[in-house]
This record gives C-alpha cells, sequence and structure tokens, in this order.
C-alpha cells in the first residue's frame, strides 16, 4: 500500500517546504487509513496538518494552545487503536510537551507520530524562543523513540507514507519552515536504511541532514573544483535506530568526516556518527552546527549564515578536517555493539 | 507475623439487594477486602504509597465491583468501561482489585515494586492486564482519558463505555489536568467521569499549606462540566454520583472528600506517612483493625440477610 501511495504522488521539481510533505502525504494517508487521526495545538496552517482537518474535519482535533494535552491525547487515542499525527512546532513537540511524550508515547511504544514542523533556526524572525535546536539530541536520548529527519519535499513525503505502514513504536519526524531545494528529483521508494549515499567521494565523508543535505552537496562541488578533493556526501534521515554499517562503511572508506546539521553539535547528527567512529573505526570526525548558544531573529538565510550553517561554512570545516586525516589508515574493529 | 495472613475469603456472598450487583454493604467490605490486599502488598515490598492508596479504597471498590462494565477474562474487550488511574501512586488500590477480579493470580500482588514483577510502582498498560494507559507523572490521566474517549467516538461506542478517571489533589495542581478538563468540554465528552480523590494531603503537607487548590468543584463546573461534591467514604454516595454521571450529557466530575489512610486509625488524616511504607509492626496493627472491621461488616451483612 505504502508504495502505491508513494508511486501515485507527485514528485516536487522546485524547491519546497519539508511540511508541505507532511500536509500532504497525511492527506493521502488518511484517506487510505481510517485508523489515523491527526492532531494539532493551534498551529495547523504552519504544520500544515490543516489539509488533513479540512478533508476529515472528524478525524482532527485542534488542542488548542495547550501542547502537553495534545501529547497525552495523542496517548489516549493510540492506546485506543487510532495512529495519531500529533503535529506543532519542534520547540512545542519535544522541550514543551517531553514528559507527557515520555511516558505517554515512548514508554508504551504507541503508535504516535510527532510531526515537528519549523525544527532549527532557519524558523527565522521569531527568534530563539521558537527556534528549537536540540531537539534531535532530545528525542535520541528517550528510550524508544525513532527520529527522522528528511532532506527535501520528495523525501519527506516516503517518510510520512512509509511512517504509517513500515513503522511500528512511536516516531518523532522534523519538518522545516523554508522551501528547500530539491535533493531527490523522484519521490524515492522507500527510506531505505536511512543513511543514503547521495555522492561517492574517497577523501572525505559528509553526513548531513534536513536541510543541511543539498548544501553539502554544494561543499562537495566546491571541494572537487577548487581542492580537487572527492567528498562522500551521505544523507542521514533515520537517524535513529542509525544504520551503523553504512556509516561505517563510508568511514572505513575515507578515514575522515564531518557532519552537518541545523542543530546544536551535541546529542545530534553529529554525536550519532562519533559513537558509531568511536567505538568501531575511531577516525577523526568534525561536528558543523549550532555551539554553545541560542538561536536569534533573522530570515532563514541570514539565520543559518549567521551560525555558519552554510555550504562553504561545510567546505571550509572539511579542509581542516583532511589536514588532520590520519595517513595511516586502520581497518574498521569488528565484533562491537554495533555491528 | 499478622500482615502475611492470607486474606480472608469474601465468600459466600450473601443476596444481593441489588438485582445481582453487589449491595452497599456489600461493597464497603470488598473495599475492606482491598485495603487488607494494600497493607499486606506494602509490607512486603517495604516501599510504595499506602495512605493514598486507602483514601481512594472505597472510590475503586464501587467502581470494580458494581459499576464498571469489564471483563476480566476478556481485558481488551472492547466494549468495557475504562478505568485510568492518573494518581498513579495509588497502583496498589487497582492492583488488589484487578487481582480480585481474576485479571491476574492474587499471589503476584506480592511481586508489587520488585525486580521481575509485573507490578510496577506505577501502573503499566505494557506489562499489566487491565491496565488501559501507564500513569504516575501526575497531571496526564485525564488528557489520556480525552483521548480514548475521543477514539470512542470514532468508534461508536459514546454511548456504551464509560470512561471513570480517578485523580488525586496533586493531579489537581498540575496544569495539565485543566487543559484536560478544557479540551473535554470543549470537545463534549458525555461520557467522562473525573473522580477526584481529594484526601488533603500531600508529600511536603497538607494540600491548603503546600499549594491550596481552591474549591475544585467550583473549578470544573466553570471549564463547563457537571460538578458535584460528596462525602468520598459513603458507598451509597459514590454508587449514586457514579451511575449519576453516566446519565449526563457532558463530562461529569465528582470531587471525594476523602480521608488519607483510611480504615487504619493511625494513618487516618495523618500527615507523614505518604510514600512511606509501613513497617512489620505498623503492617501488623493495620491488619488487626482492618481484619475487625471486616469482620465486623460480616457480621452485620449475615445479620440483614
Amino acid at each position: 500500500m505504502a508504495s502505491e501511495l508513494i508511486a501515485a504522488a507527485e514528485p516536487q521539481t522546485e524547491s519546497m517546504a519539508t511540511r508541505q510533505a507532511y500536509g500532504d502525504a497525511l492527506v493521502a494517508l488518511g484517506e487510505t487509513y481510517p485508523e489515523v487521526v491527526a492532531l494539532d495545538a493551534d498551529l495547523a496552517v504552519s504544520t500544515q496538518s490543516i489539509k488533513f482537518g479540512k478533508q476529515f474535519p472528524e478525524r482532527f482535533f485542534n488542542i488548542g494552545a495547550a501542547e502537553a494535552n495534545m501529547m497525552s491525547i495523542s496517548t489516549g487515542l493510540a492506546a485506543s487503536g487510532k495512529v495519531p499525527y500529533a503535529s506543532t512546532f519542534a520547540i512545542f513537540a519535544t522541550s514543551r510537551s517531553y514528559d507527557q511524550v515520555r511516558l505517554g508515547i515512548a514508554h508504551n511504544e504507541l503508535k504516535v507520530r510527532i510531526g515537528a514542523s519549523h525544527g532549527g533556526v532557519s524558523l527565522g524572525e521569531d527568534g530563539a524562543s521558537h527556534q528549537m535546536i536540540e531537539d534531535i539530541a532530545l528525542m535520541r536520548a528517550m528510550p524508544k523513540m525513532q527520529v527522522i529527519v528528511p532532506a527535501d519535499y520528495n523525501q519527506a513525503y516516503t517518510a510520512v507514507i512509509e511512517s504509517y505502514e513500515r513503522f511500528d513504536g512511536p516516531m518523532y519526524m522534523r519538518f522545516g519552515r523554508p522551501k528547500t531545494p530539491v535533493v531527490y528529483s523522484e519521490i524515492p521508494e522507500t527510506l531505505g536504511t536511512g543513511v543514503d549515499v547521495l555522492r561517492e567521494g574517497k577523501d572525505i565523508s559528509i553526513f548531513t541532514c534536513g536541510h543541511m543535505v543539498w548544501r553539502g552537496l554544494e561543499a562537495a562541488e566546491t571541494l572537487e573544483r577548487e581542492d580537487g578533493v572527492e567528498a562522500e556526501v551521505v544523507n542521514v534521515s533515520i537517524i535513529k535506530p542509525i544504520d551503523s554499517q553504512s556509516v561505517l562503511r563510508s568511514l572505513a572508506k575515507t578515514g575522515v568526516a564531518v557532519t552537518a546539521e541545523e542543530h546544536r553539535v551535541v546529542g545530534g547528527l553529529g554525536d550519532a556518527i562519533r559513537q558509531v567512529a568511536a567505538e568501531q573505526h575511531p577516525v577523526p570526525v568534525f561536528a558543523l552546527g549550532m555551539q554553545d548558544e541560542f538561536g536569534v531573529s533573522g530570515t532563514a538565510e541570514a539565520c543559518m549564515e549567521h551560525f555558519g550553517l552554510t555550504a562553504s561554512g561545510i567546505a571550509d570545516l572539511a579542509r581542516e578536517a583532511l589536514l588532520k586525516k590520519p595517513i595511516v589508515q586502520h581497518p574498521p574493529i569488528q565484533g562491537g555493539p554495533w555491528s | 507475623m499478622a500482615h502475611l495472613k492470607p486474606v480472608p475469603d469474601p465468600t459466600p456472598e450473601p443476596p444481593s439487594k441489588a438485582g445481582g450487583k453487589p449491595s452497599v454493604a456489600e461493597l464497603n467490605r470488598y473495599a475492606t477486602v482491598l485495603r487488607i490486599q494494600c497493607v499486606r502488598m506494602l509490607a512486603v515490598a517495604k516501599s510504595g504509597h499506602l495512605d493514598s492508596s486507602l483514601s481512594a479504597a472505597d472510590i475503586v471498590a464501587a467502581l470494580y465491583y458494581r459499576v464498571l462494565r469489564h471483563d476480566p477474562s476478556n481485558p481488551k474487550w472492547p466494549e468495557r468501561d475504562r478505568f485510568v488511574l492518573s494518581k498513579g501512586h495509588a497502583a496498589p488500590i487497582q492492583y488488589a482489585a484487578l487481582a480480585e477480579h481474576g485479571y491476574f493470580p492474587a499471589e503476584d500482588l506480592m511481586g508489587l515494586r520488585q525486580i521481575g514483577s509485573h507490578l510496577q510502582g506505577h501502573p503499566d498498560m505494557t506489562r499489566t492486564p487491565g491496565i488501559e494507559v501507564s500513569t504516575g507523572s501526575l497531571g496526564q490521566g485525564l488528557s489520556m482519558s480525552v483521548g480514548i474517549c475521543l477514539a470512542m467516538r470514532l468508534d461508536e461506542l459514546s454511548d456504551i463505555s464509560q470512561v471513570f478517571t480517578v485523580m488525586s489533589d496533586g493531579d489537581c495542581q498540575e496544569g495539565e489536568s485543566w487543559e484536560g478538563a478544557m479540551s473535554a468540554a470543549h470537545f463534549g465528552l458525555s461520557n467522562l467521569t473525573a473522580i477526584v480523590d481529594y484526601n488533603h494531603l500531600q508529600t511536603d503537607g497538607t494540600t491548603e499549606e503546600v499549594m491550596d487548590t481552591g474549591d475544585v468543584r467550583a473549578k470544573f463546573e466553570a471549564f463547563g462540566w457537571d460538578a458535584v461534591e460528596i462525602d468520598g467514604h459513603d458507598m451509597d454516595a459514590i454508587v449514586e454520583s457514579l451511575e449519576r454521571s453516566r446519565t449526563i450529557d457532558r463530562p461529569a466530575a465528582i470531587v471525594c472528600q476523602t480521608k488519607k489512610g483510611r480504615g487504619v486509625s493511625f494513618m487516618e488524616d495523618r500527615f507523614g506517612f505518604h510514600g512511606k511504607p509501613p513497617s512489620a509492626e505498623q503492617a501488623e496493627q493495620a491488619m488487626e483493625e482492618l481484619e475487625a472491621t471486616y469482620k465486623e461488616q460480616t457480621k452485620s451483612l449475615e445479620g440483614g440477610a
């Protein structure tokens, strides 16, 4: 069924926000599966859950500005056989309602999908109070919670469709506010293992997620053109549970890596990769992301630039990393807990 | 050790006065049985919230023995009424009721709070049959119940099944409870009953000293609920208000004035027992008192038959 829904969808060829895919795919799920319900906390236009709400008003619940309540209501719905898609900004879906998500949804391993839009600093003008830069860390730390960060509209569409059929248990999905360039020219058939090599290279691995994926591809172009460096660009859409074998394959090939994410350098994609590297193939891994700082107001693009979350930021870090690349490469350690 | 004596067998049952359902006098005795089980469990576990369990014993007995439509042989019966213990720390009283109804073997009760037991410190839906949702972090139970009611509405069960949620004074201090109350009224949930076991004592002192919740009944009413206040140890009033709540066309709150540690003289309405298990001596004394109550209740039931 998931494959039919994906095949039937129209791929985007222009820049489009990943949250749009959430709204569109949710409608497709609603048409196919009567158990699907959607909730929002007074942000239905922003999260795009409004599309589902218009189509299926009896299965859509606007809880108002009460995110904790929304998560516990989702728990009750899921415990009664429904599959809730609880939608709000990333900041309210995680830090504001962590306890409700933790005990109600994660602990009970309920099939609730948290559709978190406006992740990261590219939320822009609203500033630090709304820019969530530690959600991936919070949700990775939560037992049983799966964490998905799609790269563009087309992959986000696949993620939402697959979230119903392919995955059990609780899931956190991070979407973004601004339009994002196309990374996948088609709507991918599947997320696969969640670790996708978009561009092969032998000199350095660039692990990216979300809005940083297209920037990673751009950085690789620059590195090739200006430095003659063959960078491998890897999109990690399933950050937890991470496919360590695929990560390891790239690390073993290149021997050095940078990670790039619109998130704190603590607890997110960078640490997920470093965990794999430290245990199985200790090579240098440098993380690009938010340092010990909060976001600021500005346009999406200005915010990204302010914090160095750009293609040139990735390229610069990669050049630094290449200077520290060990000359002798050791084979990966086998048989660790990650294998 | 007196507290390890087997629980008195509540059979044979005297003829019922409520058309096959247990009478109020019988319910009072069932409440004593549940209290005895709680003392035994806590004495063995040496951990848990005995006084909070005892204050809710009459409410829980009325629900499980008379009001709830449930089938212990089929805990997932779709048309069942739901019981949600928002004050999850009173888990022992629910465990006792579930065991007495055969949801799991009574000997499991002695594993409370121990490694390898399915009876966790707070209710766990993934481990224990008969638990609808996991609770224990105060304030979440009412919101979860709203979600259950919304699912029932989609499944066209709203006119059949009632959701009963037992809350505490602590629950009423959590903001989320009032978010839940607001949404229950907004969605017009006519099959939701919130029962507040208002025992006036919490961990750090009396509720009035720590954080006075004010008039809880009036608060529910202000949120658009039907709200009544009763003596939470008056079995007649409990049964009547629970049954009445089924007939109301909006969410119904029953604020029960209760005493913490009810049924055990040295604990009743006394500060300092919250979260403290009884010592061996205290458990023995509590068992003696409760067994005496049980005998008295049996005698009057036989006399009245």
